[in-house]
């Protein structure tokens, strides 16, 4: 029996580690370093209907015990996508998550009707929380009407299930996840960045080119772990929970929050092998804690 | 191929202000390509720093399977770096980016190599991969003030070497431009690691010769996935843009928009 496996809207996960979007590109420079059939699922880089070059440099600052982005949904385009990156990942044994992105309603159900025909791609994850974007991205995801509509939209269009991402830059992120959930999403992807801003010392301007960026890495994970504990109660789709995952301590705290799955992000680009090395260590932690099957801890948080 | 190596320091000390050389032993050397390629150094094993620090190699001993780095400690992380001891291990990842290529200047011919402060380093390595297959190198070391000055006497031993400062405490004064004009365009190729500014400057004084210059930018993963490192190209130019970290960090000139 694989203790880890979990099955999902679209996706039979042999474990529940995946690399997060924007955290991973299309994949290539992490298969040079190790096999990517290891990986529960990846969740590919924003798509766009069109190519887009991203925002200007610098666009990352180094924050305690994090780091600000704001690239930009760079990316080669739906076409670029199509010919360019999810063939070659065909070779691994691996469920692909094409995150999609737009400026309005009809680019994400152009792009999600088209690259949801992809035969390695198994879900969608709707991106309507990119911080770094001057349209679309967050707009979509602040207002749950919009959210809602956005989800129905793209729901018609996908031949497979559709995940949301949502935004922690919301007063309330349990109106907006129920929003999406009434709009027809298969489940919820979360959290994105938080946005932030760091000031240059000797200037006092943004570091940042884009003036804010996103932030992430291990001073966001308990926000991220209350949001997940927040939401999982409020709705019935199950959750990819996100947010300073670098250890596989994390994994435990996600799913025991109410996570169905748990996606690895900044701590990629601090150690490359971060995920397979999580998922190794999983079987030993389950039995660290006495659990036999990884579902069992889903939740837990939850429970009397 | 890029690896993840835990690397033994076997020496570390300070050869000018800020400037410190490290030495580090282990099977990454072996991977290593051409001068030029950089580290991804994890200053400590905590998330605090969190990212790791780009450092270019500054001379490779592939028989004593040692490399050497020398890097500014200026900001928290490499002031960590900066106290690791003979003896201690660090976390680096690589040999990554493409380096300069040795093989564009032929035996017989002039290459002449410009420095600016801690773009200086992998020109080391460069300079003794040129000279070994008996190109003639000239080198211009550009620095802040002569406390900031390291490796002549090294250089020297390679070729011609002129050393610039800013306040003229040592060498000639003023930027690498002005010994520049002096040496004039008898040479093959010019190879060039430094600021912006000074490689805008040396990209137009030499228009039209064969260069190959190595960038710096804030990087993210150093391997490519991030998109944090990426440089505008300049038109028709293969790609619309490229990634400084995986595409570089050296170009041939004329290809990033300076």
């Amino acid at each position: 029996m694989n203790r880890l496996s979990i099955e999902l809207p679209g996706l039979s996960l042999k474990n529940p580690i995946m690399p997060a979007s924007g955290c991973f590109g299309f994949g290539k420079e992490y298969g040079q370093l190790y096999d990517l059939s290891l990986l529960g699922a990846i969740m590919i880089k924003s798509t766009t209907l069109e190519m887009r070059l991203g925002n200007p440099t610098p666009r990352v600052a180094e924050t305690a015990s994090g780091m600000l982005n704001a690239i930009g949904l760079q990316n080669p385009g739906l076409k670029g996508v199509l010919e360019g990156e999810l063939p070659w990942l065909e070779q691994f044994d691996v469920p692909i998550i094409a995150n999609v992105a737009g400026t309005e309603t009809a680019d994400y159900v152009e792009v999600a009707k088209m690259i949801s025909q992809a035969p390695n791609v198994k879900a969608l994850e709707l991106n309507i929380s990119c911080p770094n974007v001057k349209c679309g991205g967050i707009t979509f995801g602040t207002d749950p009407e919009i959210a809602k509509e956005l989800t129905r939209a793209v729901k018609e269009v996908s031949s497979v299930p559709v995940y949301v991402k949502l935004s922690p830059n919301v007063t309330t992120i349990v109106e907006i996840a129920q929003a999406v959930e009434a709009g027809g999403a298969d489940g919820i992807t979360m959290i994105n960045t938080l946005i932030g801003m760091r000031l240059d010392q000797k200037t006092g301007r943004p570091v940042i080119a884009n003036g804010t960026g996103g932030l992430s890495g291990p001073a966001v994970k308990p926000v991220a772990i209350r949001m997940v504990y927040e939401v999982s109660k409020a709705v019935n789709i199950p959750i990819i929970g996100m947010g300073g995952v670098t250890e596989v301590a994390d994994i435990i705290d996600f799913m025991s929050a109410g996570a169905s799955a748990v996606a690895v992000g900044t701590a990629n680009f601090v150690n490359p092998f971060v995920c397979p090395q999580i998922i190794e260590q999983l079987p030993a932690k389950l039995d660290e804690l006495g659990i036999n099957h990884i579902s069992e801890l889903i939740g837990r948080s939850h429970r009397l | 191929m890029i690896i993840q190596d835990r690397m033994t320091v076997t020496s570390q000390q300070q050869i000018a202000h800020n400037i410190f050389e490290m030495k580090l032993n282990g099977k990454l050397v072996g991977e290593i390509t051409s001068p030029g390629q950089f580290v991804h150094i994890r200053v400590s094993d905590s998330f605090e720093p969190l990212l790791r620090r780009p450092i270019s190699i500054a001379s490779i001993d592939q028989d004593a399977g040692e490399m050497t780095i020398i890097y500014r400690a200026e900001g928290r992380g490499t002031t960590i770096l900066s106290q690791r001891r003979a003896g201690d291990e660090v976390d680096v990842l690589g040999p990554l980016g493409n380096g300069f290529p040795v093989e564009e200047t032929a035996t017989g011919e002039t290459a002449i190599l410009i420095g600016g402060g801690i773009g200086v380093p992998p020109l080391y390595e460069l300079s003794k991969q040129l000279t070994a297959k008996g190109v003639k190198c000239t080198h211009v070391l550009g620095f802040q003030s002569k406390d900031a000055v390291f490796y002549e006497e090294e250089f020297s031993k390679l070729g011609e070497t002129h050393i610039v400062t800013v306040d003229g405490s040592r060498g000639t004064a003023g930027f690498v431009t002005t010994v520049m004009e002096e040496l004039g365009n008898e040479f093959s190729t010019y190879y060039s690691c430094g600021p912006m500014p000074m490689l805008e400057a040396i990209e137009k004084m030499y228009a039209g010769k064969k260069g190959f210059l190595s960038f710096e930018q804030r990087m993210g993963c150093g391997i490519g996935a991030c998109f944090a490192c990426v440089c505008q190209t300049t038109e028709g130019s293969e790609k619309a843009y490229i990634k400084v970290c995986s595409d570089g960090p050296v170009f041939p000139a004329g290809v990033v928009a300076i």
